[in-house]
């Protein structure tokens, strides 16, 4: 017999977007019961990692059109613009929440909160504590949710399906790792916030956790993933590991420059350069992730890179700081580059390259965090409203999950409000299905293909042809690959037949996971034939407003490539134009 | 890009086929710059797949990969091979129950980092529309060294008194609390002394400080435990011998 | 249910075996053996005080027998141990803010021994040493 647990609303992933669903859902209403799965202790989320900030307007000499319009042109005109302005409107007082909640945001000397630079924006409106404010965010965010005893935890359970039924998401089955069980979740509401896939490329600054399972989940259940071809590249990573050093170490003055010590992003659109030490806003290098980002590809063509073992890299200088202010503003920076590169930036340049880092696609919702499927809703890097468009300006994702965590929550309280119930009969025969398939997965034997056989095929074809720069060939052999993985997925073979903690199990779910989110990103990356944000493709080089001022979806099939349809993008107050981040007319 | 082979000495552990854990031996061809977790990544990927352990990041900050390496309790993703002799030995952290192979049962620490209220109980209440709570830098700093615990468990490992005295609410819950203790916008000392500065909170810890020697992100949760103590000392005077303390 | 956590016991006796680092927290913690001791000494002084001169003259003598001597010294070495460990520990559990920073260690642990010294010469003042 499977275990059921009955619940109002369910939610997965217990990150940032997770923990704020669920103390919003608390606060909403004590009575309400809250079931938080995650496949992880909430505090070992991959919020945790992020390093530089979340912006909201907070300063006197900033204000609401302003961040409006740097995430709109950071976006390339590919975000939804109702869901900009509420994101904006909504930001500074979910950070003013955390505040109150202690987080241990940086001062000024006044008391204040402290801002600071960031890519893409033009005022300083970055709040920071020092170097990691993810972690900060998150661990406060956890901290907090153990105030409210209605919030009931599922730690280390992996979510694998939603139950979903007369056209109603009621619930999910999810593995408890510890025992091998699968248990029953009838909700009335689920929630999905369990973060990005970058884990499907090679090279990334995401945890192992980060593989795409709320994404590939909620598809397989027939909602659209929307813009998934747009992948963010951080321009500064560590590159041995991937570790992220913080967009901070430029908004506090670090430079880039290749093997010649020249600051080619001058070369760019992103010049004229600009005194060291001295940066100025949305420019040089405070321009956007992806300019940066495709700046290094060009150098690297021009070889113009600096050779290393990992291989070409640009370096990021920042000697000129000092001790000081690195210690106090950057000393995460200091202690990973120091350890795990072995060079100092105290001391000496830190060499550094590209590396994948977000998704600004996922699972398709409304400005309301609601997904097409009646029941069930989504928030944070999983979803995609979308205020991020074609490419994410730096610090808007901590906040973003602030407000559509929070939002996503209210949602839910609205819906269930209509006296929803799961039908247990339905949806216990639909997870006792699922306990089927999962079963066949485990005890299967004489299969031919290894997990990190096809996962080593897929992040291999998805670095190859999915990258920073793009062609249709590329494409088309990346689409061939990951449909080909697909089919060969079903010979995989688990060795380990133990039901305690079994992460064989595991990592072939997740690789089923990463397998569809890929197929949606190589999909969507052939079919778009222009190159806007993140996504840029050699064969159409500009921007195409006739034909792509439109968000991309992906329809989930079981066997052959996604169905793709497009939707148009939401434009209030900013029609499309040049995005300008030269810092001539500054 | 130089190899090197290592023999990774594994603490193994099947619940289910198992009586008692039992070391296996795995050999591998590991790069220079490597960390522990590298080498087991490449045993679950390459040579066994039924070996368990818990990790994400790779950067020292989500605390999942904490293991015993060369009897040290230590994050395997910050344990670089070029510190470690050709022989390397990895256990599941001490103190705790082992679920499977490297992963550990660490339910006790969730339930008293819940039990020391580690969340701000503000001394003013204060609505969104009044804003931030003002902070100078110097009552930031006070407190936040004690922000930085990644709940990696392993100052509990180290901790002997923990593995002799499994109530005793260990270093970095009690750490946790003094840091909300010692944060300016808080006011919720009373409520968390009740439970720190008792028997099995503070008073158990006999200062090995052996929990801030292997802390790998420097809480320094032995100087929270003693910072504790004496201000529960200076309570406790104050209310017994000073004729205008609280009774 | 297949769970069957294994709990590895830690040994009551000689669990400070296990680490160089239990070691020498043992080894600090042994030292208030030679504290007390010497405690007692003294106070077997104040009481052949008090039996008289030939008592006090007597337990005087015994003091400068080899054996006297080495107690002495093996108990001044492990005071010495004792009171420097203690004082390297203080700035942990008392740390000093002035203004945004932390008072260095060395600046604490210097005071105490700054106040021992003081201590130590109102003792030899007071025995009229001076």
């Amino acid at each position: 017999m499977m275990e059921k647990i009955q619940t109002d609303v369910a939610i997965v992933g217990a990150g940032g977007a997770g923990l704020r669903a669920a103390i919003a859902l608390a606060e909403a209403d004590p009575k309400l019961r809250i079931s938080l799965i995650s496949k992880v202790y909430p505090m070992r989320s991959h919020t945790c990692a992020a390093e530089g900030g979340a912006a909201g307007v907070i300063k006197p000499d900033d204000s609401m059109d302003l961040h409006f319009n740097d995430t709109v042109g950071g976006g390339d005109w590919l975000c939804d613009q109702d869901a900009v302005e509420y994101f904006i409107k909504e930001a500074p007082k979910e950070l003013t929440q955390l505040e109150h909640w202690g987080c241990p945001w940086s001062r000024e000397a006044d008391g204040s909160v402290a801002v600071r630079p960031f890519g893409g924006m033009k005022i300083k409106r970055t709040w920071f504590a020092a170097d990691k404010t993810g972690f900060h965010l998150l661990h406060t965010l956890f901290q907090t949710s153990l105030k409210y005893p209605s919030i009931q935890r599922f730690d280390e359970h992996y979510a694998t399906d939603l139950l979903v039924d007369a056209g109603r998401c009621q619930g999910l089955t999810a593995i408890e790792m510890r025992s091998g069980q699968l248990r029953q979740f009838q909700a009335k509401a689920v929630i999905i916030t369990t973060g990005g896939a970058g884990r499907m490329f090679p090279f990334t600054t995401n945890g192992a956790i980060k593989t795409g399972d709320g994404m590939a989940m909620a598809y397989r259940a027939g909602v659209s993933l929307k813009d998934m071809e747009f992948v963010q590249y951080h321009p500064t990573g560590l590159p041995n590991t991937g570790i992220l050093l913080t967009e901070g170490c430029r908004g506090e003055g670090g430079i880039l420059v290749n093997k010649h010590n020249y600051r080619y992003l001058q070369d760019y659109g992103m010049g004229p350069e600009t005194p060291i030490g001295q940066p100025v806003l949305k420019t040089m290098e405070l321009g956007p992730r992806d300019r940066l980002s495709q700046a290094f590809w060009h150098e690297q063509k021009k070889g113009n890179t600096v050779p290393t073992p990992w291989g070409d890299c640009v370096l990021l200088d920042m000697r000129h700081l000092g001790e000081k202010l690195i210690d106090e503003r950057l000393p995460f920076v200091r202690e990973l580059a120091t350890s795990y590169l072995q060079k100092d930036p105290v001391h000496e340049p830190i060499p550094i390259r590209p590396v994948v880092h977000y998704m600004m696609g996922g699972i398709h919702t409304d400005i309301n965090a609601a997904t097409v499927l009646p029941g069930l809703f989504a928030a944070g890097e999983c979803a995609c409203v979308t205020i991020n468009g074609a490419n994410r300006l730096g610090s808007n994702s901590l906040t973003e999950l602030l407000v559509f965590g929070k939002r996503a929550a209210l949602s839910a309280v609205e819906y269930i409000g209509s006296g929803v119930t799961p039908n247990d009969a339905a949806i216990t025969k639909q997870a006792e299905r699922v306990q089927g398939r999962i079963r066949t997965l485990f005890e299967k034997s004489g299969g031919t293909e290894s997990i990190s056989g096809l996962r080593k095929e897929m992040t291999d074809s998805m670095e190859e042809h999915a990258g920073i720069y793009r062609t249709a060939e590329g494409l088309q052999s990346a689409c061939a690959k990951i449909g080909e993985l697909r089919l060969r997925y079903a010979d995989i073979e688990l060795h380990d037949k133990t039901n305690v903690y079994n992460t064989d199990l595991l990592q072939a779910l997740e690789l089923g996971a990463m397998l569809d989110c890929a197929e949606a990103v190589a999909v969507g990356a052939l079919e778009r034939k222009e190159s806007r944000g993140a996504h840029q493709r050699l064969d159409f080089e500009a921007r195409d407003d006739q034909n792509y001022l439109k968000h991309t979806l992906a329809h989930y099939h079981p066997n052959e490539p996604p169905r793709i349809e497009y939707l148009d993008v939401v434009i209030t107050k900013s029609q499309p134009s040049v995005r300008d981040y030269s810092g001539a007319k500054k | 890009m130089s190899e090197r082979q290592i023999q990774l000495e594994v603490l193994r552990y099947n619940p289910e086929t198992d009586s008692e854990p039992r070391f296996q031996t795995y050999s591998v061809p590991c790069e220079a710059e490597w960390v522990v977790l590298d080498a087991l990544n490449y045993v679950k990927d390459h040579l066994d797949t039924t070996l368990s352990y818990r990790w994400s990041c790779h950067m020292a900050v989500c605390g999942s990969c904490g293991m015993m390496i060369n009897g040290e309790p230590t994050l395997s993703c910050k344990a670089f091979l070029r510190d470690y002799p050709d022989t390397i030995r990895v256990e599941p952290l001490v103190h705790f129950p082992i679920e499977r192979d490297l992963v550990t049962v660490i339910d006790d620490f969730m339930e008293k980092l819940n039990r020391v209220k580690p969340y701000l109980i503000p001394k003013e209440a204060r609505t969104i529309a009044e804003g931030e709570y003002r902070q100078s830098p110097a009552e930031l700093k006070r407190f936040k060294q004690y922000t930085l615990c990644i709940n990696c468990m392993l100052c509990y490992s180290a901790c002997p008194e923990y593995g002799l005295i499994p109530d005793f609410i260990g270093p970095a819950a009690i750490a946790l609390a003094h840091r909300y203790n010692s944060d300016s916008r808080d006011g919720g000392r009373e409520q968390r002394q009740q439970v720190i500065a008792t028997k099995e909170g503070v008073w158990e810890c006999s200062f090995v400080g052996a929990c801030s020697e292997v802390c790998p992100k420097h809480v320094d949760p032995a100087a929270a435990l003693q910072q504790v103590k004496i201000a529960s000392t200076v309570d406790w005077y104050k209310e017994h011998l000073m004729p205008w303390g609280k009774s | 249910m297949s769970r069957k956590p294994y709990v590895r016991e830690v040994p009551k006796t000689t669990w400070y075996f296990r680490q160089g680092r239990y070691m020498r927290y043992m080894g600090r913690e042994v030292t208030c053996i030679f504290v007390g001791a010497y405690a007692l000494f003294l106070l077997v002084a104040i009481k052949r005080l008090s039996e008289g001169r030939a008592a006090y003259e007597a337990f005087l003598e015994g003091l400068s027998s080899p054996a006297g001597i080495l107690f002495q010294v093996v108990t001044l070495i492990f005071v010495l141990y004792h009171a420097t460990s203690w004082f390297n520990l203080t700035p942990k559990a008392m740390p000093v803010q002035r203004g945004e920073q932390f008072l260095p260690g060395g600046v604490i642990v210097g005071a105490h021994y700054a106040g021992w010294v003081v201590v130590s010469l109102v003792v030899l003042f007071l025995a009229g040493v001076f």
